[in-house]
């Protein structure tokens, strides 16, 4: 069986040098190892030393240049857009337009926003994580849950069951919405990235751009372009008075609880149940984890499932919050839930979680804070401008995100 | 093998391609002579009179077009026919934008079978296009573009064959000021405009004009179309105090802003006004109960005709769903316009070969005086502007979706309150 | 590809695969709203619609696949099964058909699928209602096409090829007659003529074309005819096609801006392999300086330059853009770069329709009166006119990136895209190269903006979004990565053919996406593939065969 496995491996060895380029003598120290490994007297597990030591040479090169005038001249870009922050911040709270409250309402705005982007934003770290791909296409998974969702909440609501059993009616509408959300995931990875999973980094992008306008005016073809707005539940409506004068949104306070439930949920999936350690093997390397016996087509296609029901989940605590479907819903999100994935490190579940926040209440807060003192007009205008360049910020300072890239050292 | 066979249909199709090119507009010689400055349009015994429509029907902005599109359909279903001619409506996306509105207008007056036009949708796409139309010497009538300069006294004379029932930003920016000082009695109001021409106009002019009544404009915020949380930005408002926010943008974000307003601390009792790019029934889904007391500036709806409510049956039955924005029965309009100054200045044959001069069809539009159309009597001026210039203000008292009939007498919802 | 092995002489499972999901597809065709839409143009008026065309394929594709699946067996079976295969596969689709005029008759459907209104259930019915025998129009129609398909797959290779190529040149030729030059379809004489002479044509070809090129081959004057035909011929239709009109112009000036910009963003994606989301900005910032320096609205610079005059600044102001952009981004890879360079494009798109540079440059109003281009008399206002400056400034970008390519910094940006660290590990300066790649890239999209702006003569924010810079990208990866023809072909496939679909406006998009899709999937190379992505592809199909010993490779033609 061993000996089987290096077999197969010698060729990804010659690959690996091929493209190193290295001269002769190192290929056939290479053939030499793998006919070694045909004998049996060669382990596989050293295999992912030869690579390592090839790549360690080349890094220790790097690292030696390291400290260039490009780091300078990066930082000192980072630093210039830090004093400008800074600047900006101290006049805002100098001039003191704002009362506490009115921060603290912002920050609790930027959370419940904040969590919507985190629960997006697994989706695409989950299948980055495994696939290495950017799945454009998870902003119509996220929309088409909560469009679904629609026609069984109005037909709830016409039938007064949503105002009788609210948990009840809301958990069907969860339900409908996380399997319309899955199927769709599951659906795209069977159709459009499965045949390509060989194929250059760029093929399966393209791909999924594609699927994302095929999917979009699928469902406005389908039922429509106009707006829908989702029905009202009573009980939802009004505030829940909150430490020091402070009111909170119900509806925030679900979205709230329910998405730090899911995180929660996904967390414990992904770090203790053996499908989710397979996840984590198959994002460390395919083959590898192949050879380990795990099903890889089935962790994928079990990755944007959960990914995909997600998505739909996060679609219906999106519409708790802001009521209404469409069409072109899911575009703004899901842009903006892959800026969270990058932001914490993409590949990084915790990293998503953190992203989504950092992002949401950025967003609410940062146009405020910073844009105001600078005297700038209409600041929220630019609100998405501010979460970018807090993006680019942030990756100069930490390339790989605020908690790093869990796989720092594949590249992307 | 492979190549060759590409190859022989590319030229196949190049060959066949010229081919019809050049067979398409013959031309036959007819004893009617064509005395109009810029040409004639020639419609043989059976073929229909043709028009174009010139809107944004795919993108984010879809929902605009495919309204207005709707109302022009509508209008020919109802028309039927002009001096025994069947009408067909083709056309072309527009865009919201100036190259979509520059390729369209490039294919359009490319056609010259084309009697008018039907668009555009957006002025940014309407600047880029009237000069194209106008050159091939097409008629254009605007269902929606309502940026001033587009019919101010100063326009460029190359806009001399565009016209719009749409109303100008002028008159609706105007009237909302006017209301909110003389009849509500504030001193003070912010604005919010979407970064669409037509909403950042809209607040100039309202700002501008309250200003100039003596009132003080305490914040003009701007937000994104796109934008769900506006509370962010409501909070800013607050913190400025205005006794009325204005914001003339459009269903979605307007929706949103109308419910988080009363949800941000300090403007529960804020007034809030909007215009008419979110006066319909599917604003009040968007926005939910707190659509209650929310005000609209809109045309007159007692001056409207009154075939409005037959013409909003009339789209149910045709599309399954309701109407999408706000400017279909404008759009409507702007079609039935187009037919009778068509019946005004064609010449028939004795074969019913129909002759419509183009500079003549333009000038009958202009000409157009006391039309009895669904958004009210229209009247078009020298520049082009045809919109009956009544802009009411409504107020919202019921903000379920089925409730929505507006008009003037007490059942109406929303009902008419000022002037 | 794969061949199933028939064991039983007759498999049932193929047919009503093939026929179900074919009916899923006419069903989604018929939901979406497309053949409605469709049906109101004629291919050939009174006989036969576009929308009716489109609502036959999936028959077709149905009986296709089921009478090819059956004959590849390994024993071709008796040609009544191959009937019966047709037969059943497009009855089959026909029935999903029926179920939906069925469901249709007892439940209003029209509160969720606004498309299902009683003209569409008529169209499926051929007119005949859905009441009564009409509702099996579609089955009756699915046995009648599957059993022709069956018939043609019968025929001799070579006729059958040339009898397809007939009947779908039909419609293709009415599409674009009446896209190209507001023709209403063809009359069935000129169909049946298009159906005979193309038939016939490509028969004649494929039996006389050996014997043509070995005619050709051997006359010293032929060999040089076609030698000089393999270029004259594209000069000359580059030359001569503004004669089409100004409508085609207009779409081939849109093809040529996007053909610049292609060309641009494949030195940074193609070449220097850096993912770059957010091309558009450079395209803003050419169109936006073109604007604030030559519009006679634009007051606070005090400079009123013409088109000529502005260039230079336009470009200039687009490479050092690129070189800004790239030094924060230089430590960054893959999809870092991805995100950081799409929120680079936001940020320019959200700061020119800001309030707060609004008294500059125009906010949401834009940048109107921008002049056009002027050269002695000849002023670039018409859409022919303008067809030669963009051609002219395709050549001299398509000229600079055949120059660069093999050029030293080319090879340099290659070997930055196969494996940076290899590539500074031989000596290759990562700074300079990519900050190269990034400033070369931005020069030719500025370039094409300043041309963007003097053509529409105003500019919008909302002219430059985030589709522009998913349009560019998709056009060099369709038409093949790294491949200077390919940014060509590929700007032709994806800005100049969605004009033709114009015809069906409201789907356009829907269709590009799954054009896309069909095309990743089936040919990921690209349409004009870069030799050595070729042979990348072809390497890694040989390689999984190595691996998994199952994959069966094919070797591109």
């Amino acid at each position: 069986m061993e000996q089987g496995r290096a077999t197969m491996l010698a060729p990804a060895c010659s690959r690996l040098l091929a493209k190193f380029r290295l001269k002769p003598a190192r290929n056939l120290e290479c053939r030499s190892w793998a006919s070694a490994a045909q004998a049996g007297l060669a382990h596989s597990k050293t295999w992912p030393r030869y690579k390592d030591v090839y790549k360690g040479r080349i890094m220790l090169q790097r690292l030696t240049r390291r400290v260039s005038g490009t780091t300078v001249s990066m930082w000192l870009i980072g630093l210039v857009i830090l004093a400008v922050v800074a600047y900006g911040t101290y006049k805002t709270l100098a001039l003191g337009k704002y009362s506490l409250a009115n921060w603290t309402d912002l920050i609790i705005y930027g959370v419940a926003q904040g969590s919507v982007y985190a629960l997006i934003a697994l989706g695409y770290t989950l299948v980055y994580g495994i696939l290495r791909m950017i799945n454009f296409a998870h902003s119509e998974v996220f929309m088409s849950g909560p469009f679904i969702g629609y026609f069984v909440a109005t037909s709830l609501d016409q039938a007064g069951f949503l105002d009788r059993q609210p948990v009840i009616g809301l958990a069907i509408v969860l339900l409908v919405a996380m399997l319309t959300s899955l199927t769709i995931a599951v659906l795209l990875e069977r159709i459009a990235y499965r045949p390509l999973r060989r194929a250059p980094r760029l093929v399966p992008l393209i791909t999924a751009i594609g699927a994302s306008f095929f999917l979009q005016y699928t469902f406005r073809g389908l039922f429509g372009s106009g707006i829908k707005g989702y029905p009202e539940i009573e009980q939802l409506k009004g505030t829940w008075p909150l430490a020091g004068g402070v009111n909170i949104l119900k509806t925030q306070v679900v979205v709230i609880v329910a998405a730090v439930i899911m995180l929660a949920g996904l967390y414990y999936f992904v770090q203790r149940t053996k499908t989710g350690k397979a996840m984590q093997a198959v994002s460390e390397d395919k083959d590898i984890a192949a050879l380990m016996g795990i099903d890889v087509d089935h962790i994928i296609v079990v990755t944007f499932a959960v990914g995909g029901a997600l998505a739909g989940a996060a679609g219906v605590l999106y519409v708790l919050l802001f009521r209404q479907v469409h069409f072109f819903m899911g575009f703004i999100p899901g842009i903006k839930a892959f800026t969270a994935a990058v932001l914490g490190g993409i590949g990084n579940v915790v990293g998503a979680m953190l992203g989504g926040l950092v992002l949401g209440i950025a967003e609410s807060l940062f146009p405020n804070l910073v844009l105001d003192g600078l005297g700038i007009p209409a600041p929220y205008q630019l609100k998405d401008a501010l979460a970018f360049i807090l993006l680019v910020l942030i990756l100069i300072f930490r390339p790989t995100g605020i908690l790093g890239e869990r796989l720092a050292a594949k590249k992307a | 093998m492979k190549h060759h066979k590409v190859l022989s249909i590319v030229t196949l199709a190049i060959v066949v391609g010229l081919f019809m090119a050049g067979c398409a507009p013959a031309p036959a010689a007819k004893p009617f002579v064509c005395t109009d400055p810029v040409g004639c349009v020639d419609i043989g015994p059976k073929e229909p009179i043709r028009i174009a429509y010139m809107m944004v029907v795919a993108g984010p902005d879809a929902s605009l077009g495919t309204d207005t599109k709707r109302g022009a359909e509508i209008a020919i279903d109802d028309k039927k026919e002009i001096l025994g001619h069947a009408i067909e409506l083709i056309g072309e996306d527009s865009g919201c934008n100036a190259e979509g509105g520059q390729t369209a207008a490039q294919k359009l007056s490319a056609d010259p079978k084309i009697v008018a036009i039907n668009g555009t949708n957006c002025s940014s796409a309407a600047r880029a296009a009237i000069p194209i139309m106008c050159k091939a010497g097409i008629a254009m009538v605007s269902p929606s573009n309502t940026a001033p300069d587009l019919t101010a006294p100063d326009r460029p004379a190359e806009y001399w064959c565009y016209l719009r029932t749409a109303h100008n930003d002028l008159v609706q920016g105007k009237a909302m000021a006017k209301f909110a000082w003389e009849k509500l009695g504030v001193k003070t109001a912010a604005t919010v405009h979407d970064g669409s021409l037509y909403a950042d106009k809209l607040q100039q002019v309202f700002a501008d004009e309250f200003r100039r009544l003596g009132g003080t404009i305490t914040a003009q915020e701007a937000v994104a179309p796109t934008d769900t949380d506006m509370k962010p930005m409501l909070t800013r408002v607050a913190a400025t105090k205005p006794e009325l926010i204005y914001y003339p943008i459009f269903i979605a974000a307007g929706g949103q802003i109308t419910k988080q307003a009363k949800e941000v601390p300090g403007l529960e009792n804020t007034y809030l006004a909007g215009a008419d790019g979110m006066f319909s029934p599917d604003f009040l889904k968007a926005a939910g109960d707190a659509a209650k007391g929310m005000y609209h500036s809109s045309p007159d709806f007692s001056a409207f005709g009154a075939g409005y409510a037959e013409f909003l049956k009339k789209h149910e039955a045709k599309y399954g769903e309701k109407t999408l924005a706000p400017f279909h029965a404008h759009s409507y309009d702007a079609m039935m316009m187009i037919f009778a100054a068509i019946e005004k200045v064609a010449v028939k044959d004795a074969d019913g070969t129909l002759h419509i001069g183009r500079k003549a069809l333009a000038d009958a539009l202009f000409a157009t005086k006391d039309f009895k159309g669904l958004t009210g009597n229209l009247t078009c001026n020298e520049y082009g502007d045809c919109a009956d210039p009544k802009i009411a203000v409504y107020e919202t008292f019921n903000a379920d979706p089925a409730s929505w009939n507006p008009g003037a007498g007490p059942e109406n919802n929303p009902r008419k309150i000022w002037p | 590809m794969q061949a199933i092995k028939v064991k039983s002489r007759f498999n049932w499972l193929l047919p009503v695969k093939a026929g179900l999901l074919a009916g899923v597809i006419a069903l989604l065709l018929a939901l979406v709203g497309i053949v409605e839409i469709a049906n109101q143009r004629p291919v050939i008026p009174g006989v036969l619609s576009v929308g009716q065309t489109l609502l036959l394929l999936p028959f077709l594709w149905a009986g296709y696949r089921a009478v090819r699946q059956a004959g590849s067996g390994e024993e071709a079976p008796p040609r009544f099964w191959l009937f019966v295969n047709g037969a059943l596969a497009g009855l089959l689709t026909g029935a999903l058909l029926t179920a939906l005029l069925l469901v249709g008759k007892w439940i209003n459907l029209r509160t969720v699928f606004i498309n299902a209104s009683p003209e569409l259930y008529n169209l499926l019915t051929m007119g005949a209602g859905p009441a009564g025998v009409g509702i099996l129009v579609p089955m009756i129609a699915g046995l009648v096409l599957g059993v022709v398909v069956a018939a043609i797959s019968l025929l001799p290779e070579r006729m059958r090829g040339s009898v397809v190529l007939g009947l779908s040149l039909i419609p293709v030729l009415a599409i674009l007659s009446s896209a190209l030059f507001a023709g209403r379809g063809l009359s069935i004489g000129s169909a049946i003529a298009v159906f005979v002479a193309a038939t016939g044509g490509s028969y004649l070809w494929s039996i006389m074309q050996a014997r043509v090129k070995e005619r050709i081959n051997n006359h010293p004057a032929g060999q040089r005819a076609a030698q000089w035909s393999r270029w004259a011929l594209p000069v000359l239709i580059i030359a001569l096609l503004p004669l089409l009109g100004k409508y085609p112009s207009e779409v081939m000036d849109m093809v040529g801006l996007y053909a610049l910009m292609g060309l641009g963003l494949n030195i940074v994606v193609g070449f220097a392999g850096l993912l770059d989301l957010g091309y558009v900005a450079f395209f803003a910032i050419g169109a936006y300086v073109m604007g604030v320096l030559t519009s006679p609205e634009i007051g606070w610079t005090g400079i009123h330059l013409g088109f000529w005059g502005a260039l230079p600044f336009a470009v200039i102001t687009a490479t050092l853009a690129g070189i800004i952009l790239g030094i924060p981004v230089l430590g960054m890879r893959g999809d870092y770069l991805a995100i950081v360079t799409l929120g680079f494009g936001e940020i320019i798109r959200l700061v020119v329709l800001s309030d707060w540079l609004k008294p500059y440059i125009g906010g949401s109003n834009g940048i109107t009166r921008i002049p056009k281009a002027v050269i002695g008399p000849l002023e670039f206002g018409t859409p022919q006119t303008l067809y030669y400056l963009i051609v002219a400034g395709c050549l001299i970008v398509a000229f600079a990136s055949v120059r660069l390519k093999p050029s030293r910094l080319g090879r340099a940006w290659m070997a930055l895209r196969e494996d940076e660290d290899v590539a500074q590990a031989m000596g290759i300066n990562l700074v300079r190269t990519k900050l190269l790649a990034f400033a070369t890239g931005a020069t030719f999209a500025g370039l094409s903006g300043a041309i963007f702006a003097s053509k529409l003569t105003s500019i919008y924010p909302h002219s430059f979004n985030f589709m522009v810079s998913i349009n560019v990208l998709c056009l060099i990866i369709v038409g093949g990565m790294g491949s200077i023809p390919g940014a060509i072909v590929g700007s032709l496939a994806l800005v100049g053919l969605p004009e033709l679909l114009r015809e069906f406006t409201e789907y356009r998009l829907w269709v590009y996406g799954a054009a896309l899709v069909f095309m990743m999937l089936n040919r990921p190379e690209g349409l004009v593939p870069e030799a050595r992505r070729r042979l990348e592809l072809h390497e890694s199909e040989v390689e999984s065969l190595d691996e998994s010993g199952e994959k069966h490779v094919t070797v591109p033609g």
